[in-house]
């Protein structure tokens, strides 16, 4: 499979909006406001994985030699490689290796809790996955895949108009809930699935998506973002801590004390999402908000890449 | 005012706010500190944990006691506390005010005034009288008083004087006291024998209160010469602890500037009231010493003056002839220099020599004839006050000298051959001297009887003869003759100045008769018999703080006064002259012992108490200040608002509120030492030869300066046997400039004028054989000279500069074949307008050469526009960085630019060897023969 470096995306987001009419002018403009930085950020993210070989490991319609067998009963006679034929006595095929391309939905949570940084200077938990998640469209669609968003409710589809709907969704407004549930609508029978979120939320729902998923088949990769703050909990005195809707609120007088108890808490979580994960078949990954964006995308890739 | 054990209180009654303390306690417990909202994803896993503790919502216990210390602190700080309270009791009646004025209350003038002044000042709110006396300046009839006030104006009219009350005003002066009143007596700490009489009339008209300051009491004795050695002994009246004073001499340097010339530390041993330190000047330096004072003392008893005593008179002494190896005894200068060793600082050499150093007096023996520049030499250094001593001998009695006519180095003619009286040969005795005329500078000396004159040279009888005689023979005849010439004056002793002719030499009359004539001066002060009869005028005096003012017009002392009478208005300390000589008179006398007052315990002494009252509200109030800040520190702590940014600007107050506490001569002491030499330019500059370029400040212009100089250095490595380091870009103001043969200064409009101390070294740097090059680089606009913005900024810049006159090069300047063979000196632009130093006026051309034979040495400056570092800048593969010109032309002109750096560099390193190729055509020509 020959990746495309090229980037398309801005060029036909441009002449999209042209022929759309001058009525989308506008969405179209405020849309660009946001959309090339993201899809850039993601392009070049998505440039510094080199990309492998995404072959099936089994002979089959593809550009990459697989093996030469012998010919045999029901092979066509211009499938006969004749320059390997020549040098023995017998006539050999030269089989290509089957090179299928695979669907692959990504969930992005977009609720409130990913709204969150716990530093000014650093990005929020959404911008993190939106761009983890753009960036992993990026690489799929160079890679010839399928790609979809649940939230858009199509089925994958690959090439670069693919990629400025995925940009679009992710740009567009985000749901009002406290803690987002995976979509899984639109997931075809035995394709990939991604979902960024920080599971923080109630896990019932969540376990109900994931056990729907692998009923299908789907094979795929929990990748949980989270702020160091998060993790550390680096509260002191008397606080009242807020959900980010502010639909739960918690009031301690000496925050320092509920340390220990809330990282016991997030380790229990952490740890009944990987063995979900892995009775499911899945992969489960942390991602902090303050770490390198590439080493969770390479991670995303090869999650989703793996064959059983 | 309530008083608790060394601790009083101005306001007691604030005090009771302290109870109300616990009821704060209750409040402040009571008040958990407000919680923090914060949005947190994470609060899903929070939900339904309890905290652990209950209590917290309580203010913690240390933060509750830290709280209440700052507010207890507040009330107590205005409660006004004081260390070691004093109680003042005020008296009634009249107060008289008694200050002693002397030298020594000078050292702390100023606290005694604000002394006298706060006296002077409760007296006035408390409506008593007042009286100001000082026991130096006595006011004549009794004591007068007066509203405080009014005697306060008169305060800052009273000094302290530099001399000792004179008993007996004093004893007068308290003998016509009468009423009641109280004293305060303002002592400078010195015991006198007058004390005592004066403090029991004090006593007698009512209570005496003592001011004393605590400052020790330190004097400076007259300097004493003794061989070699400048002797200075400081005495302080307490014997406390070791300390080192630093005693410093003033005098004029060679520019005619006071200055301190010398500084040495006596050291005063633990428990000794006298320190010595002996410094050896050289004679220069000693000449011109004029006082010695105690470093940072204002008095004028820490202040000793310099007379003739520490003065070295300079002697030049030359005889007529060398005779070889002849018996030292023999030799016509073994006598002076016997006699004026001890005394006089010698010198001997060649005569036109000796006139070089100008010496005070020139001794010659048996010298007569002079070259004819010799003789005005030595005329016009008389005419200057030069003092010429001449003795007769052999050579003078058989030479014509100021036979028919006089010689204007003689002080009378001569007849010719002299006489010889009392030798074998002739009839007679030898002559003795006659007594001293009282016009005579020797009168007063005694003749003694064993001095006899065998033979002299006679003068002829003239109508002024009798005015020159200054010493005669018992038979009248002239023994020494002399004559003012212009400033100065010859003396002519009629005998040899060895024991040939005479046995004058061998007497002690010699050296009284040298003395005398102020050829030597000895290091004993004149006594009170020899100055007998004589007046002396002041010249300078010193005041009570020690300061050297004009005497004015003050009357003139006695002689005998001047030796021995006590100080006093009449008898100021200070420099007084006399006929020859000046005399020192000091505050303190070689004998003088400081003794401390000691007051009977009846007296109460002020100013020496060890406990001084303090007031404490300000520190409590700080101390408060700080609590409080702390507290705020501690309460965001808590609350845990201290985190990101604040907990640094919480860091940075803590610190704040810290460090001054801690001692900040520590940190002050590592604040005003100066950049130190930089020995890595140095050693850079030093180590191979090095261009420099003068930094303007314009980075491009800086950096186009040092790409032209890097690519001249690779030019004259590749061509010549010069091969320069690195070129260096020099401060003028902070680097050193002497390493650096040439310094390249391209000028930038912007630069900023360089200060008095860069001139200082630019013109030194430019004295000491150093090139500067000013490149204006405006060459392309006009001329030199025109009035481009460069031009203007040079002149401005080049003012103060010593620059010598200036002409274009000339085409016979060795810069057109210091290296190539040039007449053109372009740059990027081809001007032909680069100056230099010009030629001196009368350099001629000489049939049949090339050259004109030119100044020697290297132009200190070459001005000119164009843009010379632009031609020769180079990168570092070696290619030109900037265009000149056009094609081949340009190239042309880059080579030409090149070679005249070459030459300019070739220039500044062999000077003017190239001009001397002036001479090789005469040089072959002698060869030849």
């Amino acid at each position: 499979m020959n990746a495309t470096l090229t980037d398309h995306a801005p060029t036909s987001a441009a002449e999209e909006a042209g022929q759309t009419g001058p009525r989308l002018r506008t969405r179209s403009e405020a849309l660009a406001a946001t959309l090339p930085p993201l899809l850039a950020d993601a392009s070049l993210l998505a440039s510094t994985v080199v990309l492998g070989s995404h072959g099936r490991r089994r002979a089959g319609m593809g550009d990459e030699f697989w093996q030469y067998r012998p010919m045999g009963l029901g092979d066509e006679a211009r499938q006969i490689d004749w320059r390997r034929s020549a040098r023995s006595d017998q006539h050999f095929i030269k089989e290509k290796e089957w090179q299928a391309a695979q669907s692959v939905l990504i969930w992005v949570d977009d609720s409130q809790s990913m709204t969150f940084s716990g530093d000014k200077n650093r990005a929020t938990k959404s911008d993190r996955a939106r761009l983890l998640a753009l960036a992993m469209s990026v690489l799929l669609v160079r890679g010839g895949e399928r790609v979809g968003l649940s939230t858009i409710g199509q089925l994958p589809r690959s090439g670069p108009v693919q990629l400025m709907r995925i940009a679009e969704a992710l740009t567009s407004n985000r749901a009002s809930d406290d803690y987002g549930v995976p979509e899984t609508r639109g997931l075809p029978f035995q394709s990939r699935a991604v979902f960024i979120s920080d599971f923080m939320g109630d896990m019932a729902p969540f376990e109900a998506q994931l056990a729907k998923a692998a009923d299908r088949g789907v094979r795929g990769a929990l990748l949980q973002v989270i702020d160091p703050v998060e993790e550390s909990f680096p509260f002191d005195g008397r606080t009242v801590f807020r959900s980010m809707g502010g639909t739960i609120t918690h009031e301690t007088l000496k925050a320092g004390d509920l340390r220990s108890r809330y990282t016991e808490r997030l380790a229990e979580r952490r740890e009944r999402l990987r063995m979900l994960a892995r009775q499911a078949g899945w992969q489960f990954d942390v991602h902090h908000t303050d770490a390198s964006a590439q080493a969770a995308l390479l991670w995303l890739y090869r999650a989703t890449e793996r064959v059983r | 005012m309530l008083v608790l054990g060394p601790l009083g209180f101005t306001a007691p009654a604030l005090l009771l706010a302290l109870v109300a303390l616990p009821i704060l306690w209750l409040i402040l417990r009571a008040i958990p500190p407000a919680p923090i909202q914060r949005r947190f994803p994470g609060v899903a896993l929070l939900l339904g944990l309890q905290d652990d503790e209950t209590q917290t919502d309580r203010t913690p216990l240390w933060l509750l006691l830290l709280r209440m210390a700052a507010v207890a602190l507040v009330i107590a700080g205005f409660a006004g506390p004081v260390l070691n309270p004093q109680d003042s009791t005020q008296g009634t009646g009249p107060m008289l005010v008694l200050v002693d004025g002397t030298w020594a209350d000078a050292r702390d003038w100023d606290r005694k005034t604000a002394r006298i002044d706060a006296a002077l000042a409760e007296a006035g709110r408390a409506g008593r009288p007042a009286a100001l006396v000082s026991l130096t300046d006595l006011p004549p009839g009794g004591l007068v008083f007066q509203s405080a006030e009014a005697i306060r104006t008169r305060l800052p009219g009273l000094t302290p004087k530099p001399w000792a009350p004179d008993p007996a005003a004093v004893a007068d002066w308290a003998g016509g006291l009468d009423g009641a009143f109280d004293t305060l007596w303002l002592s400078d700490g010195l015991e006198r024998d007058s004390r005592a009489d004066l403090l029991s009339a004090l006593e007698q008209r009512g209570s005496v209160t003592a001011f004393e300051s605590a400052r020790p009491v330190l004097g400076l004795r007259p300097v004493v010469f003794e061989d070699g050695l400048v002797t200075l002994t400081a005495v302080r009246a307490i014997a406390g602890p070791s300390r080192s004073v630093a005693i410093t001499a003033h005098g004029r340097d060679p520019a005619g500037i006071e200055r301190v010339l010398a500084r040495a530390d006596a050291e005063f041993a633990r428990g000794e009231t006298e320190a010595q330190v002996a410094l050896s000047l050289p004679p220069e330096l000693r000449n011109r010493v004029t006082r010695f004072e105690i470093e940072a003392t204002r008095s004028a008893g820490a202040v000793t003056l310099t007379d003739d005593g520490l003065k070295r008179r300079e002697v030049a002494l030359l005889a007529g002839e060398d005779r070889g190896e002849s018996l030292e005894l023999l030799s016509p200068l073994h006598y002076l220099e016997q006699a004026l060793v001890p005394t006089a600082d010698l010198i001997e050499g060649t005569l036109s020599d000796i006139i070089m150093a100008n010496p005070d007096a020139i001794i010659l023996a048996d010298v007569a004839t002079f070259s004819e520049g010799e003789e005005a030499q030595l005329q016009d250094w008389i005419d200057r006050g030069g003092l010429l001593v001449r003795f007769a001998g052999p050579r003078l009695a058989a030479s014509d000298v100021s036979r028919t006519e006089l010689d204007p180095l003689m002080p009378v003619r001569l007849r010719s051959g002299g006489r010889s009286v009392g030798g074998a040969m002739s009839w007679g005795e030898p002559r003795g001297l006659r007594a001293f005329s009282e016009s005579s500078p020797f009168f007063g000396l005694s003749v003694p009887q064993d001095v006899a004159v065998n033979a002299q040279v006679m003068a002829q009888p003239d109508p002024d003869l009798a005015d020159r005689v200054v010493a005669a023979l018992e038979d009248g005849t002239p023994l020494v003759t002399r004559r003012a010439i212009g400033d100065g004056q010859v003396i002519l002793f009629h005998v040899t100045a060895n024991a040939e002719w005479s046995t004058l030499p061998l007497s002690g009359l010699f050296v009284q008769m040298l003395e005398r004539l102020a050829i030597s001066t000895r290091s004993a002060a004149p006594d009170a018999a020899e100055l007998a009869g004589t007046t002396w005028t002041a010249d300078k005096v010193l005041d009570g703080f020690g300061a050297v003012q004009d005497a004015g017009t003050l009357p003139g002392v006695a002689g005998e006064d001047l030796a021995e009478a006590p100080l006093g208005p009449d008898l100021q300390p200070g420099i007084y002259v006399g006929p020859d000589r000046r005399i020192a008179r000091n505050v303190l006398d070689a004998e003088t012992r400081l003794v401390p007052v000691a007051w009977p315990a009846r007296i109460p002494v002020e100013g020496l108490q060890t406990e001084r009252e303090t007031p404490l509200k300000g520190f409590a109030l700080a101390a408060a200040l700080v609590l409080l800040a702390v507290d705020l520190i501690a309460s965001l702590a808590l609350s845990g608002r201290l985190r990101g940014p604040r907990s640094t600007i919480a860091a940075a107050l803590a610190l704040g509120l810290i460090l001054p506490l801690l001692s900040p001569p520590a940190l002050q002491a590592q604040v005003g030492d100066g950049p130190q030499p930089d020995d890595g330019l140095a050693l850079r500059a030093t180590s191979e030869v090095v261009l420099g370029h003068v930094i303007t400040g314009d980075n491009r212009l800086d950096q186009r300066a040092y790409d032209g100089l890097y690519g001249l250095g690779r030019a004259l490595t590749a061509r010549t046997a010069i091969e320069p380091a690195e070129p260096l870009s020099v401060n003028i103001e902070t680097d050193e400039l002497s390493f650096f043969p040439i310094l390249y200064w391209p000028i930038s409009v912007d630069q900023p004028l360089p200060s008095v101390e860069a001139y200082a070294k630019l013109n030194r740097y430019l004295r000491g054989g150093g090139m500067i090059v000013f490149d204006t680089r405006d060459a392309d606009l006009g001329g030199f000279g025109n009035n481009s913005p460069e031009g203007r900024k040079l002149q401005a810049l080049a003012r103060p500069l010593d620059i010598p006159p200036l002409e274009p090069i000339p085409t016979d300047h060795v810069l057109t074949r210091a290296f190539y063979l040039l007449q053109d000196f372009p740059g990027r632009y081809a001007s032909r307008d680069v100056w230099v130093e010009a030629a001196p006026a009368d350099a001629q051309t000489i049939e049949g050469m090339p050259f004109r034979d030119l100044n020697d040495g290297v132009t200190p400056v070459i001005i000119g526009g164009n843009d010379w570092a632009g031609a020769w800048a180079a990168g570092r593969n070696g290619a030109p960085l900037y265009p000149v010109g056009r094609g081949g032309a340009g190239e042309r002109q880059r080579e030409i630019a090149m070679r005249f750096g070459i030459n300019l560099v070739m220039h500044v390193l062999t000077g003017n060897y190239k001009s001397d190729q002036v001479h090789v055509p005469a040089l072959l020509d002698r060869l030849g023969q």
